[in-house]
């Protein structure tokens, strides 16, 4: 490991993308996203890159299109209402078989929202990031050196199944400063890009990059081949933290900045002799089901802490296939959950200490 | 302490911790006496900011200067009208919290022919080793030029605040005090403050600055 600095998450990110080889960047500002913009539009010129603020958000994510078509690594960055407007071009992406690396630093909304920090994007980014039949590798930091991390992770997984991940951090991880250090690479053995348009200069046949398929039985055959893919990342890219599992009958999920809130209030908790533990997922799809399903039979109750009206709780009621009651602490409209409320809620559903 | 200035302004690089400076060096003007107001002139940061101190600080007695918006969902880079207030003989000290780089320092501009004599206002160049932007004399030199030519006001001294968050040592204070005597040969200006946390213990830096109120994390209990 190198040299700890002290970065901002957002900060952390655009560094942590350009040493993962990232030299493309197009995008547009909005609060909190800002310092990933105004980060790369300082460095990625000396580094040799290209960094673009766009006309707007749909020119921005047609960019990224055009650069990962060419196969090489690019990033676009936003907040909630800005990724809603890169929806389109994003599903164009996953219709492309692109790889690219698309960041969402969420605030309140819906509409124009809030500036201050949100879980609320959840529903939008595991499940209707645009239109069609895709999926999107969904990635969630909770601290800013699992920012960098994750940032390594999503440009390798974006090239070696050829389709956008998205970066779904928030307000709070973007804006607050950590001790973190910059790994040399995940060590993931990469495909080549044989797909890209290069330019044949005569030499093999030419690539076509498109997501406009003539025949139904094509587009079909085309999609299903996609969802073998999603199948085989369902298979061996679940990822999450154990934290105070062994021997839970409680269990809370959590991800990003209020699976830190969650921490603590669990660590209070077990000092009251309840037994509760927590599965944070850091893939939130493919969402960790495995240990959900495998944390069942030994779980009195789940509880779920979200900044936004309860999103992720559908996905672990899924996973626990309802045998459990899954319960809800959150706060929503950039207002953030405090770890006295998780607790409160953790001695409800338990019945207090024993 | 030596008679402070009617005007102390922070500036320095994003993220060098120029409002937890701010904050403290308030809380430290109060406690010798002097009457103190607070100025967040942060047009930068969404969050995270001088005003989130308020409740301490007015408990204190430091009378507190932010814009209404701050702290908002109005993303505005406005400025506080009371701001003027700096410049009142009414015997009050104005600590003022400028937002980071160039691009903060623009708020001053609109005094700088208010801020010229040395004499009238101090003005403090808050530099970190550990932030990647400003690990070397050289990178600090960069943004005091930056600053200065958004601001219009000078630099009159060097507050050293080294520090790597939570992870904090005893020698990575120690070790940055050649950092910052590096940064005072190229800039001219003279260290006027070390700062750093209190649990630390005492230091043998040039001027001390111990601090009391660090920024607090919404996830602890």
């Amino acid at each position: 490991m190198a040299d700890k600095v002290l970065m901002k998450g957002n900060e952390a990110l655009a560094e942590a993308a350009m040493r993962a080889g990232c030299r493309h960047f197009f995008g547009y500002p909005i609060t909190p996203q800002t310092e990933i913009s105004a980060y790369l539009s300082k460095h990625m010129p000396k580094r040799g890159g290209t960094f673009l603020q766009a006309e707007s958000e749909v020119a921005a994510i047609n960019m990224v299109l055009g650069a990962a078509a060419a196969g090489v690594r690019v990033m676009t960055s936003s907040s909630s209402p800005g990724i809603s407007l890169k929806s389109e071009g994003i599903s164009y992406i996953a219709g492309c078989d692109l790889p690219a690396v698309i960041v969402n630093v969420q605030r309140g909304g819906p509409g124009l929202g809030g500036i201050q920090p949100s879980q609320a994007d959840y529903f939008q980014a595991t499940r209707g990031l645009g239109h069609g039949d895709f999926h999107l590798i969904v990635l969630a930091p909770s601290t800013v050196q699992e920012v960098i991390d994750l940032t390594f992770e999503a440009f390798d997984m974006a090239d070696i199944y050829r389709m956008p991940v998205i970066m779904l951090s928030d307000g709070i991880l973007g804006q607050m400063m950590e001790p973190a250090s910059f790994p040399e690479g995940t060590g993931r053995e990469l495909p080549a890009k044989d797909w890209a348009v290069t330019g044949t200069q005569g030499k093999r046949k030419k690539n076509i990059v498109n997501s406009l398929y003539l025949q139904p039985e094509e587009l079909e055959a085309k999609v299903m081949e996609r969802y073998e893919r999603y199948a085989e990342i369902q298979k061996n890219e679940q990822k999450c933290e154990l934290f105070m599992m062994d021997d839970a009958e409680y269990v809370v999920v959590a991800y990003g900045a209020s699976a830190r809130v969650a921490k603590n209030a669990i660590v209070a908790a077990r000092a009251e002799g309840i037994k509760v533990g927590m599965i944070r997922p850091i893939t939130l799809w493919p969402f960790p089901v495995d240990a959900i399903r495998a944390a069942t039979p030994n779980t009195k109750a789940f509880l779920t802490v979200e900044l936004s009206m309860g999103q992720m709780i559908e996905d672990v009621r899924l996973a626990c296939e309802c045998k459990k009651p899954v319960h809800l602490c959150n706060r929503t409209g950039g207002m953030i959950v405090k770890p006295q409320e998780v607790l409160a809620k953790i001695q409800e559903i338990s019945g207090g200490a024993k | 302490m030596k008679q402070a200035k009617k005007i102390t302004i922070f500036a320095g690089h994003y993220g060098s911790g120029k409002s937890n400076l701010a904050v403290n060096y308030a809380f430290y003007l109060k406690e010798n006496g002097y009457q103190t107001a607070l100025m967040d002139l942060d047009i930068v940061n969404p969050y995270f900011r001088s005003k989130d101190s308020t409740a301490i600080l007015r408990e204190k007695g430091i009378r507190v200067i932010a814009s209404e918006y701050a702290n908002t969902n109005m993303d505005l880079p406005a400025l506080p009208p009371e701001m003027y207030s700096m410049f009142l003989d009414d015997g009050r000290y104005s600590v003022v919290d400028l937002g980071g780089d160039d691009r903060g320092a623009y708020a001053l501009g609109r005094f700088s022919e208010k801020l010229c004599d040395p004499e009238d206002y101090e003005m403090l160049l808050v530099i970190n080793r550990f932030r990647p932007d400003t690990a070397t004399a050289r990178d600090v030199l960069e943004v005091v030029g930056e600053i200065e030519a958004a601001c219009r006001v000078k630099f009159t001294g060097i507050a050293n605040n080294t520090n790597l968050g939570v992870e904090t040592t005893r020698e990575h204070v120690l070790d940055s005090v050649s950092y910052a005597d590096e940064v005072s040969r190229l800039t001219g200006l003279p260290v006027v403050m070390t700062a750093y946390c209190a649990h630390l213990g005492e230091l043998d830096v040039p001027h001390p600055f111990p601090i009391t109120l660090t920024t607090k994390s919404i996830w602890n209990i």
